[in-house]
């Protein structure tokens, strides 16, 4: 228990103004319709990316692809709440010299940063891992704050074996979770937190939805703990899915049944939205269970929306294939999935229609790591 | 990571949800009848009663008796283990009167608090030795729902954090022993209004009880959809000075419960921790006009806030 014999209370860990200033971050961010576009992919995960499409991975190919993404029209505006840059991006600027945080700024849209620094073994146990970056991350978040961002994300991943995930490391990465939302908020920064169950393995759904169960309350009991302020917080966790290994097949409604039961028996209503991760489903796939999920019978107090990396990339990834010609069409396949999922925010998605192609095709990588 | 042992099947699952449902449907509430002997000497002293078991069963009768109608609005009772057995002066069982004006039976499964070593005279709550049994026992016996109140109180130094720990985990231990024997557990968590603290530290200690209190039920595996939380209103300390309207309770209340209590909690009935009559009803519906969002049922689960006023008259027979 991490709670000291006393219980001050004379040491409110935010003024009101703060709390004011972080929940209106977290409201605009979820606003009716609105999602996260997830373009915080670290270097290496970028190699794995242009390599797909047989691109270089140089600085200036990272920056021409994310021009792809940030050129959208205003069309985005209405179904894109945030987006996720990664360290780098947050200081590149497009072909015109405008700094990428400014044409992201000026479309309405919140600029978020990714600050941890990937994952480290935990001795001990059976390849879990927990997530570092809390060093100098005050300091780090004071500074990303001048420089435009208003919310950040830290990805903490536990995976579903016979043993695991342990309850060390459910412990651990709770605990690293909770102190990295309390720095954040220090500092006018909005945490999304990411406790990501990952989709390896062959256990079924139900399985699934009771890891998940385990590891919300954990997350939530360490927040309490931690004096984290969850009306200015966002949870990022992965859908509840059976494993990619398991043989049976679930309809998008058996998902989303299980995925909301399991937030409703542990996130509590105070925190103002739900920005799922796509987690290697594929394009269509991430859509069609967000649909779902939007229209599941229970009652759902959070807004329940994504925050989609692979799943919102996928096909303006494969269109651009590195081509500066192929630019504008990559770009319209990125704002037609933001639209789709805007939709699918809102229960409103109708389904394409279409079989295969870069929207049906898994993005599922193997115990995927950025 | 066990979880090839599910503590409760899908129809047990089922009738537990039922059960809770039907308690809080439509805005009902609890009557809280289950003071034990000791406490009923206390209110039976008030009104200059002799403490004896016929003048409990009187006054419990006058309770009972009232016509179905009482049914829109009292969704469930609780006893105390004595009056389970009573009956009304026609012979009849309370427990078949109340079920057959479709109000639900509940029993009061704690057995009272004992002292927490080392700390500044806090308690936790006694009871789960043989517990099982007595569940279902009272299951046979009409039941179908169970109260446990664990006790915390403010000072400069409590509740400390085994006092919390302590009390979360054997309302978690509680409740999974009821579900399994078919009875919905209350989970009451009271923090009691003894103190000059402000509304804002009640807040504050609120919120951190209720968050043990629902991090012990998960690693208890109790299912949720088939409890019901009975936690105090957040309230200033009765010796406090400054004075909160019921607008500025429910606001504090609800933030402190909106924080903490998981949406798939079916209700919420407060106690009423020695609030009048009015100011428990007052305070009640402030809280269900409040804006915030509140996905569980909030009703009220009162003791003296419902009887005040039933006593008083007898004092002029």
């Amino acid at each position: 228990c991490l709670l000291s014999v006393t219980m001050p209370h004379s040491y409110p860990a935010l003024s009101a103004e703060q709390k004011k200033e972080l929940s209106d971050i977290a409201l605009r961010i979820v606003a009716p319709g609105k999602g996260i576009l997830a373009a915080d992919e670290s270097v290496g995960s970028m190699a794995k990316r242009l390599s797909q499409i047989g691109v270089e991975n140089t600085e200036e190919n990272r920056r021409l692809y994310r021009q792809v993404l940030f050129s959208a029209d205003d069309r985005v505006k209405k179904c894109i709440g945030g987006v996720i840059f990664f360290h780098e991006t947050l200081y590149q600027k497009d072909d015109n010299g405008v700094p990428f945080v400014r044409t992201i700024q000026d479309k309405g849209i919140v600029v978020g940063i990714k600050v941890d620094k990937g994952v480290v073994p935990l001795a001990g146990t059976d390849g879990e891992t927990t997530t570092q970056g809390l060093d100098g991350l005050s300091e780090r978040c004071a500074q990303y704050k001048k420089d435009g961002a208003d919310f950040a994300k830290w990805r903490c991943v536990l995976k579903i074996s016979e043993r695991t995930p342990s309850a060390l490391a459910i412990l651990e990465n709770a605990n690293v979770l909770a102190r990295y939302a309390s720095i954040c908020q220090q500092n006018g920064i909005v945490p999304i937190v990411e406790p990501e169950i990952l989709p390896d393995g062959d256990h079924d759904l139900k399985r699934c939805q009771y890891v998940t169960e385990k590891v919300l309350a954990a997350v939530y009991k360490a927040l309490s703990d931690h004096h984290v302020y969850l009306e200015g917080t966002l949870l990022k966790p992965n859908m509840v899915t059976p494993g990619h290994a398991c043989p049976i097949k679930y309809t998008p409604e058996e998902i989303a049944m299980a995925t909301v039961t399991a937030l409703r028996r542990t996130v509590p209503p105070a925190v103002p939205g739900v920005t799922f991760l796509s987690g290697g489903q594929s394009e269509e796939e991430a859509s069609l269970n967000l649909n779902a999920i939007n229209r599941c019978p229970l009652p759902r107090p959070w807004a329940l929306t994504f925050s989609y990396g692979r799943a919102l990339q996928a096909s303006a990834l494969n269109a651009w294939r590195g081509q500066q010609d192929n630019a504008g069409a990559a770009t319209e396949e990125f704002i037609k999935r933001a639209e789709v999922n805007g939709l699918a925010a809102q229960g409103k998605y109708e389904g394409s229609g279409e079989d295969g192609g870069a929207a049906a095709q898994s993005l599922y990588i193997a115990n995927h790591a950025y | 990571m066990a979880h090839r042992f599910p503590a409760l099947t899908q129809e047990q699952k089922k009738e537990l949800s039922e059960i809770a449902q039907r308690i809080v449907a439509n805005g009902k509430g609890i009557l809280a009848a289950d003071e034990s002997v000791g406490t009923m000497g206390n209110r039976l002293q008030r009104i200059k009663v002799e403490n004896t078991e016929e003048n409990r069963r009187q006054f419990r009768e006058i309770l009972f008796s009232v016509d179905s109608s009482i049914n829109q609005s009292i969704g469930g009772v609780i006893l105390f283990h004595e009056t389970l057995y009573q009956k009304d002066s026609q012979g009849k069982l309370f427990r078949n009167i109340l079920k057959e004006k479709g109000i639900v039976v509940g029993i009061k499964l704690d057995q009272g608090a004992a002292p927490l070593a080392g700390t500044n005279k806090e308690t936790t709550i006694q009871g789960l030795d043989g517990l099982s049994e007595r569940c279902a026992q009272y299951k046979k016996d009409g039941v179908d729902f169970g109260k446990w109140r664990a006790v915390l109180r403010i000072t400069d130094q409590c509740p400390s954090s085994l006092a919390i720990q302590e009390n979360a985990n054997a309302l978690a231990r509680y409740a999974s022993i009821c579900q399994q024997n078919g009875l919905v557990p209350i989970v009451e968590p009271e923090v009691i209004p003894d103190g000059d603290h402000d509304l804002e530290h009640c807040q504050y200690v609120t919120e951190k009880v209720l968050a043990a209190v629902y991090k012990a039920l998960n690693d208890h595996h109790v299912y949720l959809e088939g409890t019901l939380l009975k936690p105090n209103m957040v309230t200033a300390g009765h010796a406090c000075t400054k004075k909160y309207t019921p607008e500025q309770v429910a606001m504090a209340t609800v933030t402190a419960l909106h924080r903490t209590v998981p949406a798939a909690v079916p209700g919420i009935c407060f106690l009423s921790g020695g609030m009048s009559e009015e100011d428990a009803t007052l305070n009640l519906n402030a809280i269900n006009l409040c804006h915030l969002p509140k996905p569980w049922k909030l009703s009220f689960s009162y003791g003296r806030a419902l009887l005040q006023t039933r006593r008083q008259p007898r004092r002029l027979l």
